[in-house]
């Protein structure tokens, strides 16, 4: 029980680093697209300027959450993805150091430099962290000892012998490319005003189409793929209720947009990423990291949690220690509420 | 050694070599800040004020340097440590988590409004985010000191039938006797760093000739602190410390001092080159007694040598571990030395005349960094051939299926991106140095 409990948290903590990092890797890969000149590319850097460490705050939070609750997971996960998190490591430093740098030297060649590798940065951030949930989605090769080791790709399909990226994977990416770049959108809206904010929303727009279809076929491709899903939706049926929070919030934001509610529309895009998260969430359970070998080498959430009372004595400091943290971060966007200067 | 441990250890030891020089800074310019801070509310002088945006820019590079070299070691537990994280996750995963969620949270917020809010906040508000920003990144210091005092020092735990390593007793973790002197030890550590870097500037723009009002402000407060600061570190903390070595970790003890006899009154070793396969101390220059003392508080104690020990419970790596250790303390001496002679002449009015000194104060400024450096590879090549102290040795807790040539990959990854890092990094502070604090240029 105090398991599940836990599985909830980490899901919470991991939807939190994706709602709030996803709008200002968002805003990373728009930035180039919708921001012409230099007073509008430091809009968009002063509307995350403040906030975006504190984001990635919830990626180390929601790390160490998962390392206590489920060391086993935390373990064969974090060796098998090895490259990729190595990865994803170096573009974190690139892109931290991009947002942080470019601001120092005014010259020509430095800020141009600095916003590409924010840019670039980003996107390649939001493909692997797609893929990375996708590859938790299909399932990996478990070993006896519950490790593994995942080449970044092998033939590109989902079979036994799949790498890091295969085709399935892939297709998580871009589907988490085109619903952050969305989700970047409406931040960068809600924050700026004028030209900056019309061509953010054209393209939120267009963008929106995009993570529909990608919506769309991820649904039917992993329903087919991983036959867990459909059975655990099956056997649950209230379950539906997390996809149709992602659908709620797909059409809230077409809808909230086109009436030009920019806070609403933002919050929209922030569910749609709640219900698509909790609903691999939901589907993958009880399982924490499936295999694609055989099922029962799965790691699921009661063989790869910690041992009851540490998971005890871990709520008594969680849930005061993450209220206060709620408490801080609504009082920094308190104070920094409204658009940022021109 | 098996050379994928060669690797993960090595890809460890640089990665958070690296990282530890920005958070050293960070956390004792913390306090400093707060000083700055308090002063130009206490007396309203704008050069308070001024003096503590200078060092806010500062901080701010080191604070971004030290963010993105620090989610790396977090992962690393994961990527390069599995076993060890899969049996001993369900207890250091509870400092690491507590970190995050109490510290950075903290930290993380109130910097931005720190930074970026000194026009949107009142003064004593503004005051208040400085202050916070000291007190997330002091805390995040001891739960980080924890989880390395429960390596050093294992408490509050049991063993399961599986080999798994089960928290027992929260308290026992997070109140291991380990903490409190480790902790003082690199907390005063930490404010040796800031100290002698903020009176190091203060020297440079004396001798400069530039800004020498903020220069006068940057070398009092930083000789000051410095001063109580680097007599902390050897009394009580280092000696503190020291005993906690002494009495649960012998074997350590008698590699860092280079004693490979048992003996009554044992000496301390000033200079030497330890000899492992001869198991001697050549060209040995000796405090005869001092160690008795200094471990037991008797001149004639028994203090017990290397060769009383099973070689495969000696560290790995005792010339390393000595010359560590030694460094250590050799530089600690010196700024000791250096602030006090410092304290002395400001105290006579004579600090921002005396060249030389000045000089020595600019000149100081790797010393710290190099002796925190060398007293983290003490207390880390002194837990081999243990990851946690008695209970897992290093070799057993690497990730078993990541291959040397996978890791050496990444390695070699890292070196690259923080030659980078490093560079941008002395580009950017030397600029803001240039740069100077008077906001709008130089005078």
């Amino acid at each position: 029980m105090i398991q599940i409990v836990w599985f909830c948290l980490v899901a919470i903590m991991i939807a939190g680093y994706v709602v709030l990092d996803g709008f200002d890797l968002g805003a990373g890969i728009i930035h180039l697209i919708v921001a012409r000149n230099e007073s509008e590319r430091q809009q968009v850097l002063r509307s995350i300027g403040p906030v975006w460490d504190g984001n990635e705050v919830w990626l180390l939070a929601g790390g160490g959450t998962l390392y206590f609750a489920f060391p086993a997971l935390y373990s064969a996960a974090f060796s098998g993805f090895y490259l990729a998190l190595m990865i994803v490591l170096w573009l974190l430093i690139l892109r931290g150091i991009s947002i942080e740098l470019r601001s120092h030297i005014d010259s020509a060649l430095w800020k141009p430099f600095w916003d590409f590798i924010f840019g670039a940065a980003s996107a390649l951030l939001a493909l692997l962290y797609g893929a990375a949930l996708g590859n938790v989605v299909r399932g990996v090769p478990l070993d006896a000892n519950g490790f593994f080791f995942l080449p970044l790709w092998t033939n590109l399909m989902p079979g036994r012998d799949a790498g890091l990226v295969d085709w399935y994977t892939l297709l998580v990416g871009a589907a988490a490319f085109a619903a952050l770049t969305m989700h970047g959108c409406h931040w960068v809206i809600l924050k700026t005003a004028g030209d900056l904010q019309g061509r953010s929303r054209t393209l939120a727009a267009k963008v929106w189409w995009a993570v529909l279809a990608l919506t769309s076929i991820l649904t039917l491709a992993s329903f087919g793929l991983q036959s867990h899903l459909s059975a655990e939706f099956a056997a649950h049926p209230w379950g539906y209720v997390f996809p149709l929070l992602a659908l709620l919030g797909l059409f809230g934001v077409r809808v909230y947009h086109s009436r030009g509610k920019e806070l609403s529309a933002f919050l929209a895009s922030c569910l749609y990423l709640v219900g698509m998260l909790t609903s691999a969430a939901f589907g993958v359970f009880p399982y924490v990291l499936p295999s694609n070998v055989s099922p029962e080498a799965g790691l699921t959430v009661d063989n790869a949690s910690a041992a009851p009372y540490g998971l005890q004595i871990g709520l008594a400091w969680f849930i005061p220690g993450m209220l206060l943290a709620t408490i801080y971060s609504v009082f920094v966007y308190r104070k920094l509420a409204g658009k940022v200067e021109a | 050694m098996d050379s994928a441990l060669a690797v993960h250890r090595l890809h460890f030891a640089f990665t958070v070599t690296f990282h530890y020089l920005f958070p050293q800074l960070t956390m004792g310019l913390a306090l400093l800040i707060v000083i700055l801070k308090t002063a130009a509310l206490r007396t309203g002088n704008e050069r308070y004020q001024e003096a503590a945006r200078f060092w806010a820019r500062i901080f701010a590079i080191n604070f971004a340097m030290g963010v993105v070299t620090g989610i790396p070691m977090e992962f690393q537990f994961g990527t390069n440590w599995a076993r060890f994280s899969k049996d001993a996750g369900g207890v250091i995963g509870q400092t690491l988590a507590m970190e995050g969620v109490f510290s950075f949270f903290l930290e993380s917020s109130f910097l931005g409004l720190f930074i970026y809010g000194e026009k949107r906040l009142s003064p004593l508000l503004h005051w208040l985010t400085a202050f916070l920003v000291f007190l997330g990144s002091w805390m995040s210091g001891y739960f980080i000191i924890a989880t390395d005092a429960w390596m050093q020092h294992p408490a509050g735990y049991r063993l399961d039938t599986g080999g798994r390593i089960l928290l027992d007793s929260f308290w026992g973790l997070v109140l291991n006797p380990w903490i409190l002197w480790q902790y003082l030890h690199n907390m005063t550590g930490a404010v040796v760093t800031a100290s002698v870097a903020m009176a190091s500037i203060g020297a440079y723009y004396q001798l400069s000739g530039k800004f020498t009002d903020h220069a006068r402000i940057f070398l009092r407060t930083g000789v000051i602190v410095g001063a109580i600061a680097t007599l902390a570190m050897i009394f009580p903390t280092g000696d503190g410390q020291g005993r906690m070595v002494a009495l649960n970790q012998p074997v350590t003890l008698a590699a860092m001092e280079g004693l490979f006899d048992t003996v009554e009154g044992a000496p301390i070793a000033l200079i030497g080159q330890p000899d492992t396969d001869r198991m001697q101390l050549d060209n040995p220059l000796l405090v005869p007694n001092a160690l008795s003392f200094l471990t037991y508080r008797r001149w004639g104690a028994e203090v017990k040598g290397l060769k009383d020990y099973a070689r495969d419970l000696w560290p790995d790596n005792i010339p390393l571990l000595y010359y560590s250790y030694h460094i250590m303390v050799g530089l600690g001496t010196l700024l000791i030395a250096l602030m006090l002679l410092s304290a002395w002449f400001l105290w006579r009015g004579r600090l921002e005349r005396c060249k030389q000194l000045l000089w020595a104060l600019l000149l100081a400024l790797p010393f710290p960094y190099i002796a925190t450096t060398a007293g983290w590879m003490t207390a880390e090549l002194g837990r081999q051939p243990w990851l946690i102290y008695g209970v897992m040795r290093t070799a057993e807790g690497v990730s078993p299926r990541v291959s040397a040539a996978n890791g050496l990959f990444t390695l070699l990854g890292f070196l690259g991106l923080y030659l980078v890092l490093g560079i941008l990094f002395l580009f950017l502070v030397q600029r803001e140095i240039d740069h100077g604090p008077v906001t709008g240029g130089a005078q």
